[in-house]
């Protein structure tokens, strides 16, 4: 009776449910079982790939668009050696508790790793893998599609062209702040911050600043960019550009106090993490006209709720963090998680690894 | 002393034109139709009569009937305007009228809203910036809302001029591999900086991942952009107008569209000004339009006015003008 139990079970758990599906693959000729990992969604085909193709793994997969629920994560992680997540799942104490000591790497398919608990990665010895540089050039371009947009009020524009609001051509009508002869702050100049810069230079822009945690000359120096104090890169930018990555340091940084020293024709640019930005703070100033308009890729949470108070503003333009959404970037970023997880199953260097 | 009108309100940053004209000198007398509002037919017909001369917008077009209304005291027209598309040359040649126009002083400002035009249709902003209000946006997904990036793309410019010139410049850095342009006759003192080859129009439109028209319009260039253009462009392209509606067949761009011919458009300029709200364009996804504001910068408009207020100025003067249009 026992054994009916036993088999009706694992007949349950061998059943494919509607959004998992359970890849598991042969043991290897010398009789080894390969080791497990699991991923936390459906992936682009150049990362999924060279997972299945690579023979060095068993993959259990949540082979869905939608994320793993926490509970299905908590359970399907357990007694697996390597994790390939999305920037959707927060790996914590709790998540690397229920995967257990067999667990030796994570790789995320981002470049931000705010969701992951690098403390407690490092308490275990577990490595980090991450994909940098990949995606600099998607996101470099989306911050400044989203800049233009903000600044010219484009999606303002777009409205009033099906709303009626469009009438014969007017001198001042739909006017908004140009680049030319401006000053440009740039909140954090890594990577991206530096591509962004890059790409603003030709539009006439006559001054870069940038605020960091210290100088950055082998960043500023194709453009010559000043570093000044966060009060200072406030007062004197036409536009910012906030680039940095969320860490305790930068949470909320962007607040009442840079708000009211910023000029009240200054744009405000956010493609990094929404904790980065204290969003009531940012609500008043762009009620109160302290700031002339803001756009922002990310938010706090993520979805934002349709009824918050900012997607009521005009000028507040908000996308759906959207930075790396072209097709190429996202099977690039899949294909490098795949390689850093697989580098670190074998104990090799990783492509791209966050030291702890 | 000579009369002028101006056809409609406008400002430099912070004072009416014509109050800084009249700042300017005493010896002329300024009739201005003081609205934002476009002058009737009948007002301007009547208002130009015996003038000197003439301040206009793009939105009114200066044909021979106002020109006989103006009558032979009429001696420069200046336009707040690069493009003179509604100003009827071979008239105004004929009765020895000088024209000032705009030019220069906008150009960065339409190369840059002709690249965040670019951007927001291939980087699908409108689209999704709708998603986040309708509760289209549920989480970050790796396919959702994927757009067409700048690497590593063939662009290619019909009409190689300033603000075409200034759009290359602009896409430069964003990683564009191959820069082509078209038009009338090759320019290679302008092309070098970009490394740009001259093509025909065919080639251009085969080879490019995203196509930018930023020509005049002329008897040449009207009705370019048709269904043999759209039928030889990529799946994956990108079309954007920002020089004059009359260069793009819609009908046939509407066609394009739907039936995946191309991937989307941007249009900052369309047939007629204001298109109908009820226009097919306006009903697609893929297909961003904007109500021509490439010039509209506080800065730049009220650098124009003042512009074509100098402009305005000289020609009544009979002295040289900072910017007239060689007729």
């Amino acid at each position: 009776m026992r054994t009916l139990g036993r088999l009706r079970r694992l007949k349950t758990t061998l059943v494919p449910e509607f959004h998992s599906c359970c890849k598991l693959q042969a043991p290897n000729t010398a009789g080894k079982q390969l080791p497990r990992i699991y991923v936390t969604r459906r992936i682009p085909p150049d990362g999924m790939k060279i997972l299945s193709q690579s023979g060095l793994c068993n993959i259990e997969q949540w082979d869905s668009d939608e994320p793993v629920p926490r509970s299905e994560l908590l359970e399907k992680v357990a007694g697996i050696r390597g994790l390939y997540c999305l920037l959707t799942e927060k790996i914590d104490a709790e998540v690397l508790d229920a995967a257990g000591p067999s667990l030796q790497v994570v790789s995320t398919m981002s470049v931000g790793y705010d969701h992951v608990s690098l403390e407690e990665l490092k308490k275990r010895g577990i490595r980090l893998g991450y994909t940098p540089d990949v995606l600099t050039e998607a996101v470099a371009e989306l911050t400044v599609a989203l800049l233009l947009a903000t600044s010219r009020r484009l999606l303002e524009a777009v409205d009033e062209a099906k709303n009626g609001g469009w009438g014969t051509w007017k001198p001042l009508w739909m006017c908004g702040y140009g680049l030319t002869d401006s000053t440009v702050g740039i909140l954090g100049l890594g990577r991206i911050g530096a591509a962004v810069m890059a790409r603003l230079k030709p539009f006439g822009v006559k001054r870069f600043l940038y605020a960091d945690t210290g100088p950055r000359p082998d960043m500023a120096t194709k453009i010559p960019a000043e570093f000044v104090p966060l009060e200072e890169l406030a007062r004197h930018s036409d536009f910012i550009v906030v680039c940095c990555a969320l860490t305790p340091e930068t949470q909320g940084i962007c607040g009442n106090r840079l708000f009211s020293l910023m000029k009240d024709t200054a744009i405000f640019i956010n493609t990094s993490r929404g904790g980065v930005v204290n969003q009531e703070d940012l609500y008043q100033a762009l009620v109160n006209g302290q700031i002339a308009a803001a756009g922002l890729d990310v938010t706090e949470p993520e979805p934002l709720p349709t009824d918050h108070p900012l997607l009521k503003l005009k000028n507040c333009v908000i996308l759906p963090h959207i930075a790396s959404a072209t097709v190429a970037t996202r099977n690039a970023m899949a294909a490098l998680a795949a390689s850093n997880l697989l580098a670190g199953l074998q104990g090799k260097a990783m492509g791209k690894e966050v030291p702890l | 002393s000579a009369a002028a009108v101006i056809e409609r309100r406008c400002r430099t940053f912070r004072v009416p034109v014509h109050r800084w004209l009249a700042c300017a000198t005493q010896d002329i007398t300024i009739q201005q139709w003081d609205s934002d509002e476009p002058i009737p037919r009948s007002e301007l017909l009547a208002g130009v009569a015996g003038k000197h001369g003439l301040l206009c917008l793009l939105s009114e077009r200066i044909d021979k009937e106002v020109l006989d209304a103006a009558g032979s005291n009429l001696k420069i027209i200046s336009t707040l305007s690069v493009g003179v598309d509604h100003l009827a040359l071979e008239e105004i040649k004929k009765r020895g009228i000088r024209v000032g126009y705009t030019p220069d002083i906008l150009t960065d400002a339409t190369a840059e809203l002709s690249v965040a035009l670019l951007l927001a249709a291939c980087r699908r902003l409108p689209e999704s910036a709708e998603a986040v209000k309708n509760g289209g946006w549920t989480t970050w997904k790796p396919l959702w809302m994927c757009g067409y990036g700048l690497s590593d793309s063939t662009v290619g410019i019909i009409g190689l001029g300033r603000i075409g010139q200034a759009v290359a410049r602009r896409l430069k850095p964003f990683g564009v591999k191959k820069f082509l342009y078209t038009g009338s006759r090759p320019k290679p003192e302008s092309a070098v900086e970009f490394q740009a080859d001259f093509v025909p129009l065919t080639k251009l439109a085969e080879e490019s991942d995203f196509v930018v028209v930023t020509c005049s319009l002329t008897p040449d260039t009207k009705g370019m952009c048709d269904k043999d253009f759209f039928s030889r462009m990529k799946k994956t392209s990108v079309l954007i107008n920002t020089s004059r509606g009359a260069v793009v067949n819609q009908e046939d761009l509407y066609q394009a569209l739907v039936s995946g011919q191309i991937a989307a458009a941007g249009l900052d300029v369309t047939t007629p000004e204001p298109l109908p709200t009820d226009h097919p364009l306006l009903s697609l996804k893929n297909c961003v339009i904007l109500p021509h504001i490439g010039s509209a910068t506080y800065a730049t408009r009220s650098a124009m006015s003042v512009l074509a207020a100098n402009n305005l100025l000289a020609g009544l003067k009979g002295e040289s003008m900072p910017n007239e249009l060689q007729l």
